[in-house]
């Protein structure tokens, strides 16, 4: 074996030209697998953080009947007392933050120009509201009693070409089922890097929001983060009691876990179709090879080597092969995805309803999707490095050692 | 002691709807010892009768003996098998592995046959020093002139001590100095170590050194100086 092994090795480098392109070539298909894989895994984890972060939380309660597509204000529909409610999961060592958000639909317009948004009313002192405080741009954040004071989304103003100290019109419906306006002053503009969120929606105090739309001290939800995610399912039937609805993380974005599955299955394909074309790069290679050395292989087989051992000597001309651009291709693709990682890959607005993609893509490499990628690659090469062992096996040895 | 024995042998080659008889009926007996050259003009049959004894090919009809067993009908491993404990080969072209120094080329037999490292070391070492080439031994084929490498190949083909060594026209491609010393070697060598020598050839400098000439036309043994060999059993 140590023989055929020193043999394989020496016998690529025949042609070092030719083995290095051939393990380039494994290493590029694997490095394009190890990124594709990394950027769904970025997207996807990227989109649940937004999600997460900006809108669902990790539970959210409400009233058994609220339907979050109706954005109903009726009071029948809404959480009365939201602040006793705070106050209970407040106490829970599980929950690290619980705050009421009131959710209204409304428009926005200035001059000639309008926009449908969406309305919500926060507690301008609570932590669960961070992300907006911190993606302060310009001017400031709200104050709980601020009653003609809003805030905005970067691209809504960029598109209204709207400022800190502008004002605007805002008009909602109502809990009776009317609607209202008010002149607002923009108090500060914010953005999350996800266009598609700070386009369309605009923060109100609690207070003015309940008082505006006629809720009163009502709340659409109780928006909810733990310490850990994973703690959402026990404490949602912990904190469950008639008359409310209690949701967790998974639920509201069965979206995203579904497009995971949906793009893992996906992407086995595109795997396949990247490693095929990989191993047929040194699939080629060898056919070559097994052609140029027929007469070799004559030798061999005269001086007694059986096929299994010139099949054996081909393969580990691939093996050393596909390990070479294994190494190369984890280097490779590591590197990339490090870069990516730092940077982000920006995409801009792409808006998909019920999602929170980021404007900007952060891969995210896992051990696993190493492992995996790289002992499929390994294989497949290995297996379409079969062909041409096996015709070395096979020749007959007069045939061969009278061949050019 | 007869080392291999070819009994009606034909061999039929098909080529499109050509049909060629390049044995037609050939009935040889070698016998342990010998130094025999097979002659005749191109298109004999001598190389095709020595791939037939060499188990490097399959006779149409009729059958081959090696050492007493019948090895017509064995499977490609099983002549390899049998190839490989038994026959040395020698080519025109010299066939060395090019990655592979001469060392290692010599070795190769004897790790196909599972030969312990001390004793491969030991016959290798000797093999060398048979064929002169003790400090040429860690030279690949590229470093050699094709006088050494041939020198190489009858070392190869000696190490594993075989029943007989075939030798298709060892000095075809060999200047005649080169040649004198490779055929030279290879008589020095079937003297000492008793190993039989088949060679075809259609060089009459080559043919001089056999102690056995068979003659091949058109598919057939035409003449053989049997009476004039001196066979010395091992």
């Amino acid at each position: 074996m140590t023989q055929l092994l020193k043999m394989a090795f020496r016998n690529l480098g025949r042609n070092r030209r030719r083995s290095l392109l051939s393990a380039l070539a494994v290493a590029m298909g694997l490095a394009l697998l190890v990124l594709m894989a990394s950027f769904v895994a970025g997207e996807i984890q990227g989109t649940l953080t937004n999600t997460i972060r900006l809108e669902s939380g990790h539970l959210q309660v409400r009233a058994a009947s609220y339907d979050e597509n109706k954005v109903s204000l009726d009071w029948k529909d809404l959480v009365a007392d939201p602040a006793s409610i705070v106050a209970q999961l407040q106490s829970l060592p599980e929950v690290q933050v619980a705050s009421p958000r009131l959710i209204a639909s409304g428009i926005v317009t200035m001059g000639d120009q309008s926009r449908g948004v969406q309305v919500i009313g926060i507690d301008p002192a609570s932590a669960a509201n961070l992300p907006f405080q911190q993606g302060l741009v310009a001017g400031q954040f709200l104050q709980p009693d601020d009653r003609e004071g809003v805030l905005i989304g970067k691209p809504l103003a960029d598109k209204l070409k709207l400022s800190v100290g502008d004002q605007i019109n805002l008009l909602v419906n109502l809990s009776d089922g009317g609607v209202d306006q008010q002149l607002f002053t923009i108090r500060g503009i914010y953005t999350t890097n996800t266009s598609s969120y700070d386009e369309n929606t605009v923060f109100l105090p609690l207070a003015k929001a309940q008082a505006f739309t006629g809720a009163q001290d009502h709340a659409s939800t109780i928006f909810v983060m733990l310490q850990n995610r994973d703690q959402a399912p026990a404490v949602a039937a912990a904190v469950q009691s008639p008359g409310f609805q209690v949701l967790t993380w998974e639920k509201m974005n069965e979206l995203v876990v579904q497009l995971e599955d949906f793009a893992n299955a996906y992407m086995v394909i595109l795997y396949l179709i990247v490693l095929g074309i990989t191993a047929t790069v040194v699939t080629n290679t060898l056919v070559m090879a097994v052609y140029e050395r027929t007469r070799e292989v004559g030798v061999l087989a005269a001086i007694g080597m059986k096929g299994r051992s010139i099949m054996t000597e081909f393969l580990f001309e691939a093996a050393l092969l596909a390990t070479g651009g294994v190494i190369g291709g984890l280097i490779l693709g590591s590197l990339v995805v490090a870069y990516f990682a730092h940077y982000g890959f920006y995409i801009g607005n792409y808006g998909i309803s019920g999602m929170l993609l980021g404007d900007a893509i952060y891969p995210v490499l896992t051990l696993q999707n190493l492992v995996v990628l790289a002992v499929i690659t390994y294989v497949i090469t290995l297996v379409g490095s079969l062909y041409p062992a096996i015709m070395a096996a096979r020749m007959e040895p007069v045939e061969a050692l009278h061949a050019q | 002691m007869e080392v291999t024995k070819v009994i009606d042998a034909t061999r039929d080659f098909k080529v499109g709807e050509v049909e060629t008889h390049a044995l037609r009926g050939i009935n040889l007996s070698v016998g342990s010892g010998e130094f025999t050259a097979l002659v005749g003009p191109s298109g004999s049959g001598k190389t095709t009768l020595l791939q037939l004894i060499g188990l490097l090919d399959q006779p149409s009809s009729g059958s081959v003996l090696i050492n007493g067993k019948d090895a017509t009908h064995l499977n490609r491993d099983q002549r390899a098998d049998l190839r490989r404990a038994s026959i040395g080969f020698i080519f025109q072209f010299f066939a060395l592995i090019p990655t592979l120094t001469a060392y290692e080329n010599i070795e190769l037999p004897l790790l196909l046959n599972g030969v312990k490292p001390a004793e491969r070391r030991a016959r290798v070492a000797e093999m060398l020093e048979a064929v002169g080439l003790t400090d040429r031994a860690h030279h690949r084929p590229d470093q050699l002139s094709g006088g050494q490498q041939q020198r190489v190949a009858v070392a190869r083909a000696l190490s594993i001590r075989p029943s007989m060594v075939l030798a298709d026209e060892p000095t075809a491609n060999l200047d005649t100095e080169n040649g004198r010393q490779v055929m030279e070697i290879m008589q020095r060598l079937n003297r000492d170590t008793k190993t039989t020598f088949v060679f075809a050839t259609h060089d009459p400098r080559v043919i001089k050194y056999a102690n056995r000439v068979v003659t091949l036309r058109d598919g057939l043994v035409v003449e053989d100086n049997g009476n004039g060999r001196k066979p010395s059993g091992k």
